[in-house]
């Protein structure tokens, strides 16, 4: 029998299967930040396990609260510091060359079609938008990883969304994963992958690729996953461009992870791409998603367009667009934080920062920050914010604050008019069609 | 292997995520026993309240979808800090239920109706549940009453919570 993407990255990592339904599988990267991996650290060094499985697999970054906001964020920063340092851990990314991890890893070329990856952070399927199988893990399982390169899993069924036709302007990679959170709803996926396919998906740059694997964890999924084809070469090549002959010849050897035509799948979901509109979550679960236009007119006191789902320069491009040469309602406040300092120096030479400035946006350095309520745009009691992020759980952005998910360009028209918008690039379209 | 017996907390919904298990600001705290006061400081259930519901209890049942949202191992820590090693559910999110194993804890599943029924004969009664982990049986009694269920837990599951842990388990494997 076929199988997907996923099985046969199962396959070609096995390392033990020490009962049926588990997997042990061998790890060709660990990625870790400063929230998850401090602890991890202090307990392999109580247990006298202070070691590494390789220096150059593990990859690590402050990205949560940077620059520290007080003694405790300082003191995981030194944890993290000093670990790398004793274990020469050579791609570890300290202030100035921090940002957000799942935009960081990817645009360093860390990533490859048929990897293993996991970190202890649930947005780790962001990866799969490679082709890779990435999954977010506990504190417990990413010790075992830092200290074996091996990582347990439960083998995963797969769930294909089949993605067809073209997305209509102003409808993006973000409309269409909250589309699919709410067929799915936030538990639909659990113990599976979701494998990305269809016109609408290949059509997508890798940036919205990420956009879209990064929120499988909202329905349950263990990852998110998209077949790697050209443009996934091309966003790699110069990293990979000594590894092999030609592009032509790296697609070839990346083909060996597309699914067979009879691979066997949990679940197929078929959507119509040109039937979305431009979506928004309501209340604190990320499958309460409706069409904006059903949401227009709620009154906002904070946009906050950046992280991991929505943080990268063509996020902010699409953004800077809709805002051109307008000014940011004098109702609410709005934040801009570019994911990465790659992102945040193009930003500045395409003249996007100015045009975020112009308009009355706060610019930030690369940070996850708002996004986890930890810093840099928490919201007071009663407050309600227009994200770009991925979660609107209760309390996520501040205690007792609302956030609604949104598309960078929803999240630029809302930060213009004050209240929850449809951005222009919809909107025209839709009167002339 | 933990205690998994005592006395329950019912919490009568689905999808508690691990930001109201554990809120983000306290991911800053150095050791586990420092997550103690704040476990479930942002739980959105009507009626809950921390000072009166969390005491002398060992024991959570709730609906589906347990554990869901961030990562963050420190939920299935700040429950254990708390004296709670079993949650029964409905269903669990992925990473949480493998947290849960991996500390050596115990999350279970029943069916919907299993829980349904559980909630409805003793959700407003001082309940206690033991379970036996050879036999995946669990026992409630309250209300004047009691009965028993059976759930499954895969060998490996099994072999985590007698190990009491992944590491040990993998350091002498791989
Ligand atoms: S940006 Fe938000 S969701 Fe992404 S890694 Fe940071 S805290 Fe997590």
């Amino acid at each position: 029998m076929g199988q997907t993407i996923t099985q046969k990255i199962f396959s070609s990592h096995l390392v033990d299967k020490p009962f049926e339904d588990v997997s042990v599988l061998s790890l060709d990267r660990v990625f870790c930040h400063e929230i998850t991996t401090p602890v991890a650290i202090n307990d392999l060094v109580r247990k006298n396990k202070d070691r590494i499985f390789d220096p150059d697999k593990i990859k690590a970054v402050i990205d949560h609260v940077s620059p520290a906001k007080d003694s405790k964020t300082a003191a995981q920063g030194k944890i993290m510091r000093d670990w790398a340092a004793r274990h020469k851990i050579r791609d570890f990314f300290d202030i100035g060359r921090n940002g957000v991890c799942h935009a960081l890893f990817p645009e360093k070329g860390f990533v490859r079609p048929g990897f293993t990856i996991i970190m202890g952070d649930s947005h780790t399927c962001t990866h799969g938008a490679f082709g890779a199988f990435a999954a977010g893990v506990g504190t417990t399982d990413l010790e075992v990883g830092i200290l074996k390169g091996v990582c347990a899993f439960k083998d995963p069924g797969t769930i294909k969304i089949s993605v067809n036709g073209k997305l209509k302007p102003g409808v993006f990679a973000k409309d269409l994963v909250l589309a699919v959170i709410r067929e799915l709803t936030v538990n639909g996926a659990t113990n599976h992958v979701l494998e990305f396919e269809g016109e609408a998906v290949e059509r997508m740059s890798m940036e919205e690729r990420m956009t879209l694997c990064n929120m499988a964890v909202e329905a349950g999924a263990t990852c998110g996953i998209c077949k790697p084809d050209t443009t996934t070469v091309d966003y790699l090549w110069e990293f990979i461009k000594d590894d092999f002959s030609s592009r032509r010849a790296a697609l070839d050897s990346f083909s060996v992870y597309l699914p067979d035509a009879d691979a066997e799948y949990s679940r197929v979901v078929q959507i119509d791409a040109g039937s979305l509109e431009p979506m928004v979550t309501f209340g604190y679960k990320p499958d309460n998603v409706v069409p904006v236009s059903e949401m227009e007119g709620e009154k906002v006191d904070q946009v906050y367009i950046g992280s991991c789902t929505n943080g990268r320069i063509e996020d902010l491009r699409v953004a800077a667009g809709v805002i051109g040469n307008k000014t940011v309602s004098g109702s609410l406040r709005a934040i801009v934080s570019p994911a990465t300092p790659e992102v945040y120096k193009r930003a500045l030479k395409e003249g996007i920062l100015q045009t975020f400035m112009d308009a009355g946006f706060c610019v930030t350095n690369p940070t996850c920050g708002a996004c986890l309520g930890m810093s840099n745009g928490v919201l007071a009691r009663g407050e309600v914010a227009a994200a770009t992020t991925n979660r609107n759980f209760n309390g996520r952005m501040g205690k007792g604050g609302m956030v609604h998910l949104m598309s960078p360009a929803t999240a630029a028209a809302t930060a213009l008019k004050g209240v929850i918008s449809n951005s222009e690039l919809f909107s025209t379209q839709r009167s002339l069609s | 292997m933990k205690n998994f017996s005592g006395k329950v907390l019912f919490l009568d919904r689905s999808d508690i995520n691990t930001d109201e298990i554990i809120p983000a600001k306290y991911l800053t705290e150095p050791d586990k026993e420092n997550l103690g006061p704040y476990l479930l400081e942002d739980l959105e259930l009507s009626g809950f309240d921390r000072a009166f519901d969390l005491v002398n209890r060992s024991v959570i049942i709730t609906r589906a979808n347990f554990g869901c949202g961030s990562s963050r191992e420190h939920a299935p820590w700040a429950l254990e800090i708390n004296g709670f090693n079993l949650v029964i559910a409905e269903s669990f999110a992925r990473i949480f239920r493998q947290n849960m194993f991996n500390c050596g804890m115990l999350a279970v599943e029943l069916s919907k109706g299993d829980i349904d029924r559980i909630f409805k004969k003793y959700g407003d009664s001082d309940s206690y549940v033991s379970v036996d982990v050879d036999d995946c049986v669990l026992s409630i009694s309250g209300a004047g009453t009691n009965a028993t269920f059976e759930f499954h837990l895969s060998g490996f599951d099994k072999e985590l919570v007698k190990a009491g842990g992944w590491v040990e388990y993998a350091d002498s494997r791989y």
